[in-house]
């Protein structure tokens, strides 16, 4: 009450100013349109310009004109037929398979020590979360030639499983579920507990189905991540046949230089999944970014 | 061993008072629980990052057929007077200088304006985060395209009537500094001030508009924590809105802007990706970053592995002192 009548009081106030304020605002309310407008625009051209660019022949994207710039003069699938001919789909099957063993090893290795690291007490537990969480500390740079010496020794270079082990759990992905399982309340897990289940069936049956909020999320991180991995698999994948698709995409343009159409088609092919995803689950990306912070 | 009776939201007023049951179970489940976690971040990070510096202390080949101890040559080496060390590291170092300060600046604009009562918010976030999502190399190409002499940016450029660089964006070797010391009649300046070269420039652009939706939308999130009651306040005291923005917003910001800044140097000065899409280092290694600087010594017929990994640990310390200075400016100004 006491709070609701003093701002009644500031309202009568500050009603003098108001009038100039009104204007000002309108005048900010307008400027903040124009410019977040003029900047959807900005973020928007790019990806426009090159789907349009992947429907053009040729010749045509050599000639930029106010008309074909977003609508080419005559429509040709033609660069698409060139990616498939390329092998893209070999590429784009390697991304979601990949993807696929990326999302399902994160979000279950990621699950299970965090909830070990939230709820469970054993003998140096602190210990080794302290030293998971310090490698979050040490840039991703440091370890890949080292990395690359480790997979040569396993033989794994140049196979799925230099594109999936060493990245089956990370420190990150532990960190959000631990955070997660500390702030849901465990009384089912006390009522389970009383009836006598184990940590097993109790993880299994009730902890792991309370937690797609946050495997959700962490299945939106890993899929992101694996689908635009590109440095490691450079530095692993020699032979195409292993190649996912941003490197098939960079690796396509080596070989065919001023085939923009082609180039595009490729990208427009590499994006159009991420995008749909996004699309769908826009909330949940937005939301698990800000929460978690910006990751690569 | 009370872990379990005393975890919040247990919830029930009487505390439990039967001793912990799975105290003995959790001591293997615990360990059962984390061992897939141990395995792969043992093997393929930590272990690595001590292998980092034993391999640094080695000529090595990707071969591996030439592997000896050379001790402390190859940091010699990298830190001698002529090594391209210098030259990555003045590329690199540009490279934040200029995206993260810019990047940082734009999103909280943007945030600014998109935290007021607006129609279509939603569908603003949606658009401007929409580039940090997609494949980086996606995005590299694009603009690899836009950047052409032939390009979008260049037909533009000619539309509005004003002179498109030559050469091209990606192929100008010129400092985009040393153009405004000729500019200004200061022809003997010296190359640590020349500033980065276009086309370097050119993907520092690409970045900062990568980035700054992110920025945006992290900002926006901190924004909507501050309550309206105290802006309220603040104009019942009469502070201008200007004044509202640097003595509030900012400093009610500053956790948020110092995380976005230090996440934003290591990112940048990890740069690669767009780098070896778009120009491969060159024109005359003005966009030779450090990591793209490892990757061809490392993998591309330079120094080999060891150099590389050198070169990585040399890194990896200059990242540590940049968050070390950040640290101690958070410190300070508490």
């Amino acid at each position: 009450m006491a709070v609701a009548t003093e701002r009644l009081q500031r309202q009568a106030a500050s009603a003098d100013t108001g009038r100039r304020a009104d204007a000002f605002d309108l005048t900010l309310q307008i400027v903040a349109y124009v410019v977040l407008v003029f900047v959807a625009i900005l973020m928007f051209v790019p990806f426009a310009f090159s789907v349009a660019t992947s429907f053009k022949t040729n010749p045509e994207t050599l000639r930029l004109t106010l008309g074909n710039m977003f609508w080419p003069e005559t429509w040709t699938t033609a660069a698409y037929t060139t990616v498939r001919e390329a092998n893209i789909g070999r590429w784009f099957l390697n991304s979601v398979i990949v993807a696929a063993i990326w999302v399902t090893a994160r979000c279950a290795f990621g699950a299970l020590a965090g909830y070990a690291f939230a709820r469970m007490r054993f003998p140096g537990r602190d210990i080794v979360f302290l030293i998971f969480l310090s490698t979050m500390m040490v840039p991703g740079i440091v370890t890949i030639v080292p990395k690359f010496i480790i997979l040569k020794d396993l033989g794994l270079l140049d196979t799925y499983g230099a594109l999936t082990i060493p990245f089956l759990t990370d420190a990150f992905g532990i960190f959000l579920m631990k955070q997660f399982f500390e702030s849901i309340p465990n009384e089912l897990e006390e009522a389970a507990r009383i009836d006598g289940a184990s940590r097993f069936r109790m993880f299994f049956q009730i902890v792991l189905p309370n937690a797609m909020p946050a495997l959700s999320a962490l299945a939106i991180f890993s899929f992101q991540g694996s689908w635009n991995a590109f440095m490691e698999p450079l530095f692993y994948i020699s032979s195409e046949d292993y190649f996912t698709l941003p490197l098939g995409l960079a690796m396509f343009r080596q070989a065919n230089y001023t085939e923009w159409p082609a180039v595009m088609a490729a990208a427009v092919i590499t994006t159009v999944p991420i995008a749909i995803f996004y699309i769908i689950f826009q909330r949940r990306f937005v939301a698990s970014q800000t929460s978690a912070g910006i990751k690569g | 061993m009370a872990t379990l009776a005393q975890a919040p939201g247990s919830g029930s007023a009487k505390p439990v008072k039967y001793k912990n049951p799975l105290a003995a179970e959790d001591a293997i489940a615990g360990w059962l629980f984390i061992l897939p976690a141990i395995l792969i971040i043992g093997t393929f990070i930590i272990f690595p990052i001590v292998l980092a510096f034993w391999v640094s202390l080695h000529q090595r080949d990707v071969v591996g057929s030439v592997d000896n101890w050379v001790g402390l040559a190859n940091y010699q080496d990298i830190l001698s007077d002529n090594a391209d060390f210098w030259i990555a590291f003045r590329n690199t170092a540009w490279f934040s200088l200029g995206v993260v300060p810019t990047q940082t600046a734009v999103g909280l604009f943007l945030a600014v304006l998109a935290n007021r009562k607006i129609r279509g918010k939603t569908f603003f976030r949606t658009a401007f985060y929409f580039p940090s999502i997609s494949s980086s190399v996606v995005i590299s190409m694009i603009f690899l395209w836009l950047y052409q002499n032939n390009g979008l940016i260049n037909f533009i450029i000619r539309k509005v009537g004003l002179p498109t660089p030559k050469p091209p964006w990606l192929s100008n070797p010129k400092g985009v500094l040393e153009m405004l010391w000729t500019g200004i009649g200061w022809d003997s300046a010296p190359a640590w001030i020349a500033g980065p070269s276009v086309a370097l420039l050119s993907i520092m652009m690409l970045n900062i508009w990568t980035t700054a939706g992110t920025m945006m939308v992290v900002f926006l999130a901190g924004l909507q924590d501050i309550s309206g009651d105290v802006y309220e306040a603040a104009s019942l005291d009469g502070a201008t809105r200007r004044r509202q923005f640097f003595d509030i917003t900012v400093p009610l910001l500053r956790p948020v802007i110092l995380f976005v800044v230090t996440l934003g140097f290591i990112g940048t000065f990890q740069v690669f990706d767009q780098i070896y899409v778009m120009s491969a280092g060159g024109p005359a290694k003005t966009t030779t970053t450090l990591v793209f600087l490892i990757y061809t010594e490392g993998f591309k017929f330079g120094e080999g592995l060891g150099y590389a990994s050198a070169l990585a640990v040399v890194l990896f310390a200059i990242i540590f002192v940049l968050f070390l200075i950040q640290r101690r400016l958070v410190e300070k100004k508490d």
